[in-house]
């Protein structure tokens, strides 16, 4: 089975800052890390490499920079890594970003591909989706456990608000999971020292399948209109009081910020 | 000159800064009051590739450097100096000894199992009379035709109740004095060799140190450690690599104090103020992580004396005297800078005084350092 696996780099902080006039990220002294929820995809694909001897490919577009990220990838046991770096695909939206991730796995000789449910910088969990949608993939999100079955067939629990959907499917397919359901390996000591020697494939646009204006800015129709940090919510109270207070203090405070 | 981490020494940093967090530091308290071995945690670290990281991958090991090794025992240290020295004596004490003088027959037999953590290893060489004055060896080794009949007894031994390799020095010609010294490898279980009393210490507690009897133990001829009579020199290199990693784990003892103490002292108010924002605070914390830093560039030069094959022998009792009179320093003003929480368990600084406190005293006391150094100087 060969198994592709999503990776992004981004910025180890839930305090972004943010460029205040062109609404970008500021990533300078921020350490960078592989999101976590591509980290539990990588682990996923990884369960699955232990049970059934699977090929794990690490994918990932982004600066040079996030070479460090494929090198830990290979630390934990992927198998090979390549890296989408090309000014073409600078400035990508989730679309655009998608389809040139597209326009890569279909060179690829893959069976099933696994991205993360969303990245922690942009949290819009919608490359995953998208890419299987570019592919004409069928695609279960939300996934917190996939185990492979006799019949060949892969067995997926994915998490609903407030039920467990258990499906089964057939053939290639994507799927975005949860890092929560998914603890991650460490990197293993020789998968360090061998994680250097291994060649991370950097690839430019010419070598995948797309059109060239679908990429990078050009092919990104979203547009960013205002960017801002979340403001600073006053700290909570805290009251030890019975049932019947609790009522009258909460209907109180409301009343008292004219809520109700 | 290069002080720069490598990229694969950065990423194993990545790691093992992770591990000790996650897995190591949420059971230190429990380790120390309990007096436990933490022996879930050396699975988890045999499982990883820990406990073999310098010994050659023919062996079964990770093939890394010794630079790697102290940074292993550092950042265990840092969060939990009983799993440090785990580490420390397995890897320098047990391990070494057999890569350095070890035939290829006992490399292959003892080594992929100590590298992959399914064995831990000790060294045996104090005794009740033989302590600084280690030539005074009073176990012997009496040679029986076809195996070797080991008597005596050695004490205060890192690891003992749960290793199966042991590195036992013994007495094979008493004329010859140190050169009547001859060191063995002893397997758990060899016939006449027992672990007795478990020593109750006032840090590292849940190293599980405890006494070795020997009593008509039989070894075979072919455990013989390196030439015969060479016993005494193979024991004091193997303490020459194993201060490197003591002096990493009072490193990290001392590194572990200066973390806990810049978090307590910034978020302790007195005065109306974080105690941080105090001159006296900021002067002695200062000096502080000047000597930390000094200690770190020493235990650094030391372990990379030690991978480029240079003597190191001096460098090592430097690196330890230092580090170690560092981390009783840091950690006894930790605990100043705590006030009376510090002298509670409630925070860690009280358990990293005590464990500070061997550091100076096992692998050789800071006396037989400042010996060694004087030795190298005045010779």
């Amino acid at each position: 089975m060969n198994i592709v696996v999503c990776l992004k780099q981004v910025p180890d902080t839930t305090e972004i800052k943010i460029d205040p006039v062109k609404g970008t990220l500021i990533r300078e002294g921020v350490p960078s890390i592989m999101n976590p929820d591509d980290k539990g995809g990588l682990e996923l694909a990884l369960r699955l490499k232990d049970q059934f001897g699977a090929n794990v490919t690490v994918i990932s577009m982004g600066p040079p920079q996030a070479d460090v990220m494929l090198r830990e990838a290979y630390a934990m046991g992927a198998d090979r890594a390549i890296l989408l770096s090309d000014r073409k695909f600078a400035g990508a939206d989730t679309l655009a970003t998608s389809y040139a991730l597209s326009g890569l796995c279909r060179v690829l000789d893959y069976d099933l591909i696994i991205a993360g449910r969303q990245a922690i910088d942009g949290d819009t969990a919608q490359v995953g989706p998208e890419l299987a949608e570019h592919l004409g993939l069928p695609q279960i999100t939300y996934v917190v456990d996939a185990k492979m079955q006799d019949n060949g067939k892969l067995l997926v629990h994915k998490e609903n608000e407030d039920s467990t959907q258990v499906l089964e499917v057939e053939g290639k397919c994507l799927l975005t999971v949860l890092a929560s359901a998914f603890e991650p390996r460490y990197m293993s000591v020789s998968g360090i020292m061998e994680a250097y020697n291994k060649e991370v494939e950097v690839w430019s646009a010419d070598k995948i399948d797309v059109e060239e204006t679908k990429l990078g800015l050009a092919g990104s129709p979203t547009k960013v209109f205002q960017s801002f940090p979340k403001a600073m919510k006053a700290p909570g109270e805290l009251h030890e009081v019975s049932e019947e207070e609790a009522v009258e203090l909460i209907v109180a405070k409301l009343k008292e910020k004219h809520i109700i | 000159m290069d002080f720069s981490y490598s990229k694969t020494e950065q990423l194993f940093l990545q790691m093992i800064r992770s591990f000790a967090e996650n897995e190591v530091k949420p059971l230190a308290a429990e380790v120390d009051e309990q007096e436990r071995f933490p022996l879930e945690t050396v699975e988890k670290m045999g499982k990883l590739g820990i406990m073999g990281i310098p010994v050659p991958k023919q062996y079964g090991g990770a093939g890394g450097t010794v630079q790697m090794y102290i940074m292993a025992v550092e950042e265990l240290s840092r969060v939990c100096a009983t799993t440090g020295v785990v580490l420390s004596a397995h890897t320098s004490l047990c391990m070494a000894p057999i890569m350095e003088n070890g035939t290829e027959e006992q490399k292959m037999k003892y080594l992929p199992k100590l590298a992959s953590g399914e064995w831990i290893g000790a060294f045996g060489l104090t005794e009740p009379n033989a302590g600084t004055d280690a030539a005074m060896q009073q176990t012997t080794a009496v040679d029986a035709g076809d195996h070797w009949v080991l008597n005596g007894s050695k004490i205060f031994i890192t690891n003992a109740s749960y290793a199966h390799v042991f590195i036992v020095m013994a007495m094979t010609d008493k004329s010859k004095g140190t050169k009547g010294i001859s060191a063995f490898i002893v397997e758990k279980g060899m016939p006449g060799f027992s672990i007795g009393k478990k020593e109750l210490k006032m840090g590292i507690r849940g190293s599980a140190t405890c006494e070795l009897i020997f009593e008509n133990c039989i070894v075979p001829k072919e455990n013989l450690l390196g030439p015969l009579g060479k016993g005494f020199n193979i024991a004091m290199k193997t303490l020459d690599g194993g201060r490197i990693g003591i002096a990493s784990q009072a490193l990290g003892i001392a590194q572990g104090a200066m973390d806990e103490t810049v978090k307590y002292t910034k978020e302790r108010k007195q005065f109306g103020r974080a105690i941080a924002k105090f001159q006296n605070t900021q002067f002695q914390m200062a000096d502080l992580k000047t000597k930390v830093e000094a200690a770190r560039l020493l235990v650094r030069s030391a372990a990379w004396k030690k991978d480029m094959g240079l003597p190191y022998s001096a460098d090592a009792a430097m690196a330890k005297l230092f580090a170690a009179e560092t981390a009783m320093e840091v950690t006894t003003k930790a605990v100043q800078f705590h006030g009376g929480y510090g002298y509670t368990r409630e925070y860690p600084v009280e358990r990293m005084m005590r464990d500070a406190k061997i550091t100076e005293i096992y692998e050789g006391t800071s006396e037989v350092q400042r010996m060694v150094i004087a030795g190298h100087l005045f010779k």
